[in-house]
């Protein structure tokens, strides 16, 4: 087992748990806020050990800074840090489909691991791999209008959220 | 060297946690942090994919990591988005439980 290995289950732990704290706190909204951080830095920190350099600081840029913080910016502006709803009518079907979900996941859990294509062990990476330079190159060649469509994309986000935001369309 | 099956079972982890999230809350807050999380849970498998097949033929290739910073993309226009539709919501409601919006269920 190397130092790796034993890094990817330390934050893999990390990253199960601190989801599992987001999803099951009921009571305070910030707090799954914040353990949405602690979720997204440790996969930036498992894309460093995947050696996806760009990506892990993209990561904890765009959600680690952006995301969370807007999450933040708008629980503190509704004033909605107590979060008590009372249990609801379908509470039955949502167990079920909870219930459903981790049978799902232990089958397929079970068949990665019988997979001989991914029990693979990965092997050296070129060059610069995940690295500015390569990424970047094929991002502004080889899929230059991949980065245009996303500029339209953000573009129709801002102005939604304007309008969606607005008190009254004048 | 990290194996590929634990990548993709520590994604199918996060991805049913995120499931069970938008399955079993009500506050549409959290639920909109749930769908980030199954967004980052298809990220993670992208990344591990890209990471076992780094070249192909001997030319290198980054085409998961590409569709990964798409797909960041498209999860903070989704929040920008969303946040603005809960803000009307709120608005219109002054509460952000889902159940409580309803006007176009039978």
């Amino acid at each position: 087992m190397t130092v790796e290995t034993i890094l990817f289950y330390v934050f893999g732990t990390l990253a199960v748990v601190s989801a599992l704290g987001m999803v099951l706190n009921i009571r305070n909204t910030v707090a799954s806020a914040m353990n949405l951080v602690v979720t997204m830095v440790s996969l930036a920190a498992i894309y460093l050990l995947l050696e996806a350099y760009l990506v892990a600081v993209i990561q904890i840029m765009v959600y680690g800074g952006a995301i969370v913080v807007l999450f933040l910016f708008v629980v503190m502006l509704l004033n909605l840090s107590t979060d008590e709803f009372p249990p609801g009518k379908q509470r039955v079907v949502k167990l079920a489909v909870a219930i459903a979900c981790v049978a799902i996941l232990t089958q397929v859990v079970i068949a990665l691991d019988r997979d001989p294509l991914l029990a693979a062990q990965p092997g050296a990476v070129p060059e610069g791999f995940g690295g500015y330079r390569q990424v970047g190159l094929s991002l502004y060649t080889d899929y230059v209008l991949l980065v245009e469509m996303a500029s339209l994309l953000l573009l129709a986000a801002i102005v939604g959220a304007l309008i969606l935001a607005k008190r009254k369309i004048d | 060297m990290v194996p590929l099956n634990h990548v993709i079972a520590l994604s199918a982890i996060l991805f049913t946690i995120g499931v069970i999230g938008v399955a079993t809350r009500r506050n549409l807050i959290v639920m909109l942090m749930s769908i980030e999380l199954m967004l980052n849970a298809a990220n993670l498998a992208f990344v591990g994919f890209n990471r076992i097949w780094s070249q192909v033929e001997g030319t290198p290739t980054i085409d998961g990591q590409i569709f990964v910073l798409m797909v960041i993309t498209v999860a903070a226009a989704e929040v920008a988005v969303g946040l603005g539709i809960l803000l009307s919501m709120f608005r219109n409601r002054d509460s952000v439980n889902v159940e409580e919006v309803n006007l176009l269920k039978w």
